[in-house]
């Protein structure tokens, strides 16, 4: 089973990147708001089933794909 | 009678790169130091840990995310729950605070850029058994070396930890946009001490200070002080 892990700051937890961004953008032309810069994490689970997948990759996340005092996660699974 | 040398482990990782000048200032400063390889799952009879600064598994994810697996981490943790002296710096910082061994996280300085360069420190604690020899309200002066050295906490989290006086180090002015200047930090237990600066790299007023000594030359002592207490 496919899963991907999309890690983001916070909210509220300053994004320098995210800034860095948002002014490259701004200087281009583009009229953003805030961007926010994240990690996308794609992973190949074995699991039987959907639950097990996703209790799996929450574990993952707790333990070292996210830090949860800056960051937050969303797990999506898609079978193949 | 000779004083015994405290013994002091060096922790290695693949990407550390200041782990040799952390073991020569360390038997500059009279102690007995010996390295440690990460995948080492005993300590050799230890009095004192020193995590090293450099880019632990080249920074992958998150600094010292991945270094806080390795097998002498597990041994570390345990050495450090039996009250053992550990001093983390920089990268050792990162690690310590990934672990959970310290409270807060390391993040990309708020600049984005590198910062290279001697920064004054203001001692906060002189009652860790690594700063015996420094005096509080003391200035340091200290090289820093981070890209990712912005310690954050929440605000609960850093009311608990001043109302407990954990920031045992603040930069006197700003360096990276850390949560009000904190550049080190203890555990509760104090006992467990992680910073940013590189005291290892300012230990011969040839290197532009000797301030680094300070702070090492007291977990020496202390770690001295528990070997004479044990013998």
């Amino acid at each position: 089973m496919k899963a991907r892990v999309l890690v983001r700051p916070k909210r509220g937890i300053l994004d320098p990147q995210g800034q860095a961004v948002e002014s490259s953008l701004r200087q281009l032309g583009f009229s953003v708001g805030e961007a926010r810069i994240g990690r996308l994490v794609e992973l190949e689970v074995e699991a039987t089933d959907a639950v097990s997948a996703h209790a799996d990759v929450e574990r993952m996340c707790e333990q070292l794909l996210a830090n949860p005092l800056i960051e937050s996660y969303e797990i999506e699974l898609a079978a193949q | 009678m000779t004083r015994p040398q405290p013994r002091v482990g060096v922790l290695r990782f693949p990407g550390a790169c200041d782990d040799r000048d952390a073991l020569w200032a360390l038997r500059a400063l009279d102690a007995d130091a010996v390295f440690v390889w990460h995948t080492e799952t005993e300590l050799p009879n230890l009095d004192a840990v020193v995590l090293p600064g450099g880019f632990s598994y080249g920074d992958y994810l998150r600094c010292g995310a991945i270094a806080r697996f390795a097998p002498a981490m597990e041994t570390v943790a345990a050495f450090a729950a039996e009250g053992g002296l550990v001093l983390g710096i920089c990268n050792g910082f990162q690690i310590l605070c990934e672990s959970g061994l310290l409270p807060g996280v390391l993040r990309r300085n708020e600049s984005l850029s590198f910062v290279c360069r001697d920064v004054p420190l203001r001692v906060e604690r002189s009652d860790t058994p690594f700063t015996t020899r420094c005096t509080e309200g003391e200035q340091l002066l200290i090289p820093v070396k981070h890209g990712e050295g912005s310690w954050y906490a929440d605000d609960d989290l850093y009311e608990e930890l001043e109302a407990r006086r954990q920031i045992v180090f603040r930069y006197s002015e700003p360096v990276n946009g850390s949560r009000a200047d904190v550049a080190g930090v203890v555990n509760e237990s104090g006992n467990v001490m992680g910073l940013m600066p590189h005291p290892e790299h300012a230990v011969d007023p040839l290197l532009g200070s000797a301030d680094g000594a300070l702070i090492l030359s007291s977990l020496v002592e202390s770690a001295r002080a528990r070997t004479l207490q044990a013998a």
